[in-house]
Order: structure tokens, then C-alpha cells, then sequence
């Protein structure tokens, strides 16, 4: 993955190519380059402290992610201060996103009150537009009606929330994988959500990319820890023959990523909590970190991508 | 008389059906409030995303009690919804049922889907 840094920006003859790489498994701020599904990676940090802005695109948006507002204890207490701090990095980024995706998990316990609150503080973000899926907290126990309500007013939701829409010559589908869950299952997408993907793929040139978002990762990451979804083979099936596939998931908050064939898997920060690497803890409850340590443990994910190039570019940076 | 037996039969039939339904209605739950006056005996942790024990043996009419210790939100539902389902349990928060029929039960967390839990109610 490193042979794509291909500058020294700042000649201080670190060995960033290494450096990078570690920090790619730390969940540090990292640039992808999704080059013919290899990687390179580039700080974000690195490139704002040269003074260089990030290459012109024709697409950047930004993926934040378990915000978890009403999350109160340990190692955060006051969640809503960090989400303030990620959108402020936004606001403060040399190119603006075009629009947010929101991967889920918005509140802590689908509390009307919490998602006021999520409503009220990113009214500061300067990007407006932001598309949304949810997360398994925010359709605690209404089965997502109170999300529904509120985060799907400029798109044509299906079923129980699912849509797709079209950018500068991407597509982006947004998938529902957190209701009508099974007994002993994982995340799901069901039968009705598969059929009408099947569809929406249908009439798209195979050199469209396509970004795929959904709130539990499409791949297996970890099923101990219900870390996957039961039928996503299905889904992905769909999108064999497209050259270009990137697909953005947040849930276990902390930056993993997996390249198979066509299909980039990532997954986020969130801006709330970490949780612990698979299979590192008892449960994969929130993990407790020092607090000069959490910022640097939570963060957003920033996604480029250049017409005529079959390459999205995926930024993870921290908010330390 | 073979009409009276026929129909002696059909009665009997139509009532233990009756007391079948009415049985299984009676292990309806209830949002209890923290307040410790719970049967001691029969309490589920559920603790590190899991039910803590994951089966219990209960007697009909007495109540399962089950408590999140987790930082983490859990729900109480049954497989074959038999009895009512739980809202999102914070931490701390308990959720109580009163076991009705005799039988087995299985319960999951509609959240994390991989945390099951069985109950067996005896006469």
C-alpha cells in the first residue's frame, strides 16, 4: 500500500511510509488513495500543515459517525462537546465537503430529546446537506419512525429507510442493516431491501463507482461480536461487475478496512467512544482510555473522488 | 348419549384451549420500576452483552427480573413473541414478567442479536 506516496512534502526524511502504515491499524488520521484497489495513505494533518490543499476533485464529502448523543460515562461524559469539536473540523477544512453522510447511531437511546440536540449543534456545520442511515441506537423502540421522521426529508426513502442517489457521476446507496433482527443473528438487510437494490443497480454503467453506506459493516468483521451482516454476500453480489465499489460503515468505531477484488471496505470513528479491536476485551462495550488519549481515538472520514479515475480517496483524521 | 359424549368432548376440547391461551397470556410482562421488590431469586445480569444466567428455571407465577449492568442499551424479546417485549433498557434499568404456562422460552436482545437467553417455567 505505501509504493502510492509518492512526495516528501516537508523533506524532514521521515520514514512516513512506515510510519502511515502503523498508524493505519492505530486509527490515526490517515489519507487513503484507493488506487486499482491498493491503498496509499498521507496524513490530513500533514497535508494542512504544508499549506497544500487537497487536490481538486469533482466530489469531497465527509463521513462522521456514532455520535451517540446522551452517551454519558466513561471515557466520555460529555459527548456533544466532541461531536462539536469534529464539526469544526470540518468547517475548518482548506476545501469544504460537498455534503455529510451520517453512518449511524445518532443518539444513544432514540431519545427525542438527544436527537434535538445532535439537530441543534449541527446547525454550526457549515456543509448543510447531510444523507443519513441508522444505527441500531436509533431505532431502539419505535422500529426507526422517529429517524425516519427527521432524516429522510430530502430523499425518497424505501422500506424501512432505504434510498440512493446520484453525485457528480457516483452512486451512493444507502442501506438499512439494523432492524428486524434475528435471534442469534447479525445485522441484516432482508429480502425487500435486497430485491430493490438488485433493481437500482440494474441500469448503471459498470465503470459507475459506487459508494455503498450502511450503519454495521458489510463484511465479517468480527460475528462473535455480531460485527457483520447475515446476508451482505447477497448485496455485494449486485455490485460485482462495477469497477469501482467503496463501502463506508461505522458501529465499532475505530478504523478497519478490508480490499476484496473491486470492493473497498471501511469503517470509521465515531466522535463519541472507541470500542476495543475484535476480540480484544470481554464484550465490545466502550473502551475505557485515558482522557488526553480519547481525541486522539475518535474522528471523522473525509472521501474524494476525481472524474475519469476509478479511484476514491478515503481520509480518516483524528480529533487530537 | 353418544351426541352428549361428542359434545362433552368438544367442550372439554374448546376449554383447554381456552386455559392454553389464557396461560400464555399470563406471561404478558410489565415495565417495572427499580424497586427491589422483585423476586430475589429469579435475576438475570446481563452483563458484558451477555444474560447472566443464560437459562433459568422458574416456577409459574413467579417473576424473572432481569437487570443491564452493561454501559450499553439491551432489550428483553421473545423469539416466538410470548410474552412482552422490553423497551431499550438503560444501565441499571430492570424489566420484569410475571411466568405464566409451563414451557420454554426464548428470549434475545433485539440489538445485539447474538445475546440469547432461555427460560424454563415448571408447574
Amino acid at each position: 500500500m505505501s509504493d502510492y506516496i509518492s512526495h516528501d512534502h516537508e523533506h524532514d526524511g521521515i520514514d512516513r511510509r512506515g510510519f502511515l502504515h502503523c498508524m493505519a491499524w492505530a486509527g490515526t488520521g490517515l489519507l487513503w488513495t484507493i488506487s486499482g484497489g491498493v491503498l496509499a495513505s498521507k496524513t490530513l494533518a500533514q497535508i494542512a500543515k504544508a499549506g497544500a490543499p487537497l487536490p481538486a476533485t469533482d466530489l469531497s464529502f465527509l463521513q462522521i459517525s456514532d455520535s451517540h448523543i446522551g452517551f454519558n460515562k466513561e471515557a466520555n461524559k460529555d459527548v456533544t462537546a466532541t461531536f462539536k469539536i469534529a464539526l469544526d473540523r470540518i468547517n475548518a477544512m482548506p476545501t469544504p465537503p460537498s455534503f455529510l453522510i451520517h453512518t449511524g447511531d445518532i443518539t444513544q437511546l432514540s431519545k427525542p430529546e438527544e436527537f434535538d440536540t445532535f439537530d441543534e449543534v449541527l446547525k454550526s456545520c457549515r456543509t448543510k446537506d447531510v444523507f443519513y442511515v441508522p444505527g441500531e441506537h436509533d431505532v431502539l423502540n419505535d422500529g426507526g419512525k422517529l429517524y425516519r421522521e427527521r432524516y429522510l426529508k430530502s430523499v425518497e426513502g424505501k422500506g424501512s429507510g432505504w434510498y440512493s442517489f446520484n453525485k457528480n457521476g457516483v452512486h451512493f446507496i444507502a442501506l438499512v442493516n439494523v432492524l428486524d433482527l434475528q435471534a442469534g443473528g447479525l445485522g441484516q438487510l432482508g429480502d425487500e431491501q435486497l430485491e430493490w437494490l438488485e433493481a437500482d443497480v440494474k441500469g448503471l454503467g459498470t465503470s459507475t463507482p459506487i459508494v455503498v453506506f450502511a450503519h454495521i459493516p458489510l463484511w465479517a468483521v468480527y460475528p462473535q461480536w455480531g460485527w457483520g451482516t447475515s446476508d451482505s454476500e447477497r448485496a455485494l453480489g449486485y455490485l460485482k461487475g462495477f469497477g469501482s465499489v467503496t463501502v463506508l460503515n461505522g458501529h465499532i468505531h475505530q478504523v478497519l478496512q478490508k480490499v476484496e477484488g473491486n470492493v473497498t471496505f471501511h469503517t470509521a470513528m465515531s466522535t463519541a467512544f472507541p470500542q476495543p479491536a475484535p476480540g480484544t476485551a470481554a464484550s465490545p462495550g466502550p473502551m475505557k482510555v485515558p482522557a488526553e488519549k480519547l481525541r486522539s481515538m475518535l474522528g471523522l472520514t473525509s472521501v474524494q473522488y476525481k472524474q475519469g479515475k476509478t479511484t476514491l480517496a478515503v481520509v480518516d483524521s483524528n480529533l487530537s | 348419549m353418544k351426541t352428549l359424549t361428542q359434545r362433552n368432548k368438544k367442550m372439554a376440547l374448546l376449554c383447554a384451549i381456552s386455559f392454553l391461551n389464557l396461560s400464555i397470556f399470563a406471561l404478558a410482562g410489565e415495565m417495572k420500576e427499580a424497586d427491589g421488590t422483585g423476586s430475589k431469586q429469579n435475576r438475570i445480569e446481563i452483563k458484558d452483552f451477555a444474560f447472566n444466567p443464560q437459562t433459568i428455571t422458574v416456577r409459574a407465577g413467579e417473576k424473572v427480573t432481569w437487570i443491564n449492568r452493561d454501559e450499553e442499551p439491551h432489550t428483553v424479546v421473545s423469539v416466538e413473541k410470548q410474552f412482552k417485549k422490553s423497551t431499550a433498557l438503560d444501565t441499571d434499568q430492570e424489566f420484569t414478567i410475571t411466568a405464566g404456562a409451563p414451557g420454554t422460552y426464548t428470549y434475545f436482545c433485539s440489538v445485539h442479536p447474538k445475546m440469547t437467553g432461555t427460560i424454563v417455567v415448571e408447574k
